[in-house]
């Protein structure tokens, strides 16, 4: 039965999967890049398709509009070119691809043997949670779930993120010309 | 019984004096090594003499249990087997103790004046003390197993012994040759020690003559007896040296003359001998097993007779000469007549042993040659040798009243009722031997000296005072060497008395069993009439011997180029040791050269560590390429091993 | 209404193009935005789990798996800035020095 849920999974499933055979197809990687983005814009319409809204928020703006940023950033930085024809693999070619191939197809068919039809978002929510007439996902919901059950999880995220910036910190800054750092002038 | 307790002592006094020369004697005094080396069997062969002195018939077999050994099985099931250190006295383990310690003891002391200069004096020491263990543990032992030790360490101390001087390649084959002839006879021992066990349940000698007495002869025809008898008698061949397995001893020669007096005349071979002795019970019960023992005595005694006519070296004489007189005593135990065997051993441990003795004085007088051709008119320069060897000489030759005559009397005689084909033969021998022992005597100490003036280190020097050894001719040799020279002289004159009357064998009674007596009429007179014709053809020989060794020494040359070819078989020890080395040893040689070498060693024992070497090698370079640094084939890999997963936990998902 | 397994599938085509591009791409920034499109897959499928058991676990992991991706594009981008630093090159053939 066609519903506008349907409908509009179709449109946002075409532009991510356009995105992303894209991505594969261009050899300049700021094209990539921005087909990258494309595949994120469409997928965060995916998630508020599914009740996610706090989720597909988050994708929009950390996501598409901080990881990918510096990925573009990165790029031009590095002045990245298009890519040239060097001999690849053979190994990626011979057994990756079929590989990768195989496995994908056999769990699509998997999946979709098994699987029902109904709906996904048929069913009732945990109605003690999720306050009435609000989407399950907004960020009253989750932020609780945020802060009791996963607070050990969202700590040791931050850690990491610290770690992250110090790592990134120390890898790309230039190295140090000899003599060290300038000494402190004295008086 | 006091007597008893020390009866373990006896073996094991020798063993702490190998130990102590062994372990110290590098370091140690020459006087220190000669002590120890002397004082060991000196309270031997002093334990022996107190045994004998208190030893008394009622008491024997005396069983002395000294610990338990092999237990196998449990009691009372058919495959119980027990093995102990235990040793068992009666009058033939008392008889063979005394020779053994006595001679041994003698040879010692010998050896001390003999080994006096050589570099290795205490590892000499150590191994004839060794051997001396060994030996006592195989006449004592109180089962097969027990005595098959014994057996096997007397072996591996001739090797030792005779390998003595192994820098010198002859010795060191001669070695290996005795060692390897012998463990051929072990072989047959054991397969009839598997026999026993098998039949008997028990290698004790109690035991298995206890089981074995109640059987009946075997006179129909071979039987189980027989192949033990057989098979026994194989050890003993290879042990005693008798046909076909006599090879060794004369190469065993290349040994010192005093190893060569004690394990190769006086104990060693003589082992065999006391084996089937004790294991009389067992040959009496099958006759063609004694027949066969019979046969080979005979045959050997001739054979080897024959062969020591012509040899020219003194010591491959004697050699020869062992070989022969072993063959009487077997002569005398496949008739059935073992205490006569037995007495023959004593005697011939006496005059054999003093020969050996003195031919090492012999050729320590001429400065270390061997061969007779260059000696000759050495009695005017070792008188006192000259002596004792024509002593032993006469003994060994048959000339009443010494030892020699009445052993090999008996034992001519007890053939002689057997089977007269075994008496001519024996007298043939007889004469022979006669014949080459006195040629011995008179190519060395009659006629004119044919050797070159040498000292000690075989320089040719014109004679002049320069102390002891630097004279340029023959010298006697010290006292330390002519002692025990006079003892053995003396036993050889006086020893053979106690055979008078057959006391000996009356002596044996206990353990032989009935002494069988002449008792027919006639017989009485047909045994003189035996002595008679055995004391002439002692002359004869002499005589012979004589005749083409002094009064016309231009004739063995011309008899000896007349027989020809015959002749240089005879000298070639009828060529069996070409015939040996052509039959099995290069063939064995040959074959663990191209196939256990080179094939099995090399092909599959090398080839398969090196192959598992090269292979990993092969394989690691192969896989190495693995690891070539581009990211997109590690990516790959890790999609197709991905890929592999999910299919696998599908398969097992849908499986259900 | 769509099933379940529709948004699985749309997962798995967008897992299989980041695999993909892992594995043809040269450049190396281009093979990280590959590793970006994976996990972007991959957290679509936890969302429509989410949703299909009516928990919002889904969602808060999706949350983290965005933190952690946001960590690795950081210090990933930072190593291949080094790297462009001492090799000159983006080519990822040409970054083989850990062969044997």
């Amino acid at each position: 039965m066609i519903s506008v849920h349907l409908v509009l999974f179709l449109v946002f499933g075409a532009i991510a999967v356009a995105g992303a055979v894209n991505l594969l197809v261009q050899r300049h990687p700021i094209n990539s890049a921005l087909s990258l983005i494309a595949v994120m814009a469409a997928l965060a319409g995916e998630y508020l398709l599914l009740g996610a809204e706090f989720v597909a928020a988050v994708q929009v703006i950390v996501y598409a509009g901080a990881i990918m940023v510096l990925f573009v950033f990165t790029i031009m930085l590095l002045n990245a070119g298009e890519e040239e024809r060097t001999q690849g693999s053979r190994v990626a070619f011979m057994f990756g691809i079929p590989g990768m191939l195989l496995g994908s197809l056999l769990v699509a068919w998997v999946v979709l043997k098994h699987s029902g039809t109904e709906a996904v978002n048929a069913g009732v929510w945990d109605s003690a949670s999720i306050p009435a007439r609000s989407v399950p996902g907004s960020p009253e919901t989750i932020g609780p779930l945020l802060f009791h059950e996963f607070l050990l999880p969202f700590e040791i995220t931050s850690i990491l993120i610290l770690v992250a910036i110090m790592g990134a910190v120390v890898l790309a800054s230039r190295p140090t010309a000899p003599g060290g750092p300038p000494q402190k002038v004295k008086d | 019984m006091t007597q008893n307790p020390y009866l373990w002592l006896i073996p094991t006094l020798p063993l702490a004096g190998a130990a102590i020369n062994g372990f110290l004697g590098r370091r140690s005094s020459k006087k220190a090594v000669t002590t120890i080396a002397l004082v060991f069997p000196g309270l031997a062969f002093a334990l022996a003499l107190k045994i004998a002195l208190g030893f008394s018939s009622a008491t024997a077999p005396y069983v002395f249990q000294l610990a338990h050994w092999i237990r196998s099985g449990s009691i009372g099931l058919p495959n119980y087997f027990t093995a102990d250190f235990a040793f068992y006295l009666d009058q033939l383990s008392l008889v063979m103790l005394l020779v053994v310690t006595g001679v041994g003891f003698l040879i010692h002391v010998y050896s001390v004046g003999y080994m006096s200069d050589d570099p290795s004096y205490y590892r000499f020491f150590t191994y004839l003390n060794l051997f001396m263990f060994f030996m006592l543990t195989l006449i004592l032992a109180d089962n097969y197993l027990m005595m098959f030790v014994g057996w096997e360490g007397v072996g591996l101390a001739s090797y030792l012994l005779i390998g003595f001087w192994f820098t010198k390649d002859s010795a060191a084959s001669a070695g290996k040759k005795a060692f390897i002839v012998n463990r051929i006879g072990d072989f047959g021992f054991l397969i009839g020690l598997f026999l026993i066990i098998q039949h008997f349940g028990s290698l004790n000698f109690t035991d298995v003559f206890a089981k074995v007495a109640p059987l009946g002869v075997e006179s129909s025809g071979p039987g189980l007896l027989t192949a033990i008898g057989i098979l026994l008698m194989v050890g003993a061949c290879g042990k005693s040296a008798q046909i076909p397995l006599y090879v060794w001893l004369p190469d065993a020669m290349e040994g010192p003359t005093p190893v060569s007096a004690l394990i190769h005349a006086a104990t060693m071979v003589t082992a065999g001998v006391y084996m089937v002795a004790r294991s009389h019970v067992i040959f009496e019960r099958a006759p063609i097993a004694l027949t066969v023992v019979a046969i080979i005595g005979t045959l050997t005694a001739l054979f080897a007779a024959t062969i020591g006519i012509t040899q020219t070296d003194i010591k491959k004489v004697l050699a020869y000469s062992t070989v022969s007189q072993l063959g009487y005593m077997f002569v005398a135990c496949g008739v059935g007549a073992f205490s006569a065997g037995i007495f023959h051993l004593m005697t011939h441990a006496f005059f054999k042993g003093l020969l050996f003795l003195g031919a090492g004085s012999v050729i320590h007088a001429v400065g270390g040659e061997q061969d007779m051709r260059k000696m000759g008119g050495l009695k005017t320069y070792i008188p006192t040798t000259f002596t004792v060897m024509l002593i032993a000489t006469a003994a060994i030759a048959g000339i009443p009243p010494l030892a020699g005559f009445w052993s090999k009397d008996e034992i001519l005689w007890k053939a002689f009722e057997a089977n007269p084909a075994y008496w001519v033969i024996g007298a043939i021998t007889a004469f022979i031997t006669s014949f080459y022992m006195f040629r011995l005597l008179f190519m060395t100490f009659w006629g004119d000296y044919k050797g070159i003036q040498v000292d000690d280190h075989g320089h040719a020097h014109a004679a002049h005072a320069h102390g002891d050894h630097g004279h340029g001719e023959p010298h006697e040799s010290p006292m330390v060497m002519l002692a025990p020279l006079m003892v053995l002289a003396l036993l050889s004159l006086v020893g053979g008395l106690v055979g008078i009357h057959h006391g000996f064998g009356h002596f044996l009674e206990p353990v032989f069993g009935e002494f069988p007596q002449a008792v027919t009429e006639g017989s009485g007179n047909t045994e003189w009439l035996l002595m008679g014709i055995s004391v002439l053809f002692s002359f004869g020989g002499l005589a012979l011997a004589y005749i083409l060794y002094v009064s016309k020494p231009y004739l063995p040359e011309k008899i000896s180029t007349s027989l020809g070819s015959f002749y240089d078989a005879v000298v070639n020890k009828y060529y069996v040791d070409e015939i040996y080395a052509k039959l099995f040893v290069k063939p064995l040689v040959d074959g663990s050269n191209s196939i256990l070498w080179q094939g099995v060693d090399r092909k599959v024992i090398d080839d398969s560590v090196n192959n598992a070497a090269d292979s990993a090698r092969h394989v690691s370079d192969e896989v190495r390429h693995m690891q070539s640094g581009n990211l997109r084939s590690y990516a790959g890999w890790i999609a197709a091993g991905a890929a592999v997963l999910i299919a696998y936990m599908i398969w097992k998902g849908i499986r259900q | 209404m769509v099933p379940l397994s529709y948004y699985l599938v749309l997962s798995g085509i967008l897992f299989a193009c980041g695999v993909t591009g892992f594995l043809i791409k040269r450049n190396i920034i281009t093979i990280f935005m590959s590793i970006e499109l994976m996990l972007n897959g991959v957290n679509l499928s936890f969302v429509a789990f989410a949703a299909h058991w009516h928990t919002l676990s889904g969602q808060v992991f999706v949350f983290f798996v965005m933190v952690v991706a946001a960590a690795e594009a950081a210090v990933g981008l930072a190593i291949i800035i080094s790297v462009y630093r001492t090799r000159e090159t983006l080519n990822v053939d040409q970054v083989n020095l850990l062969k044997l």
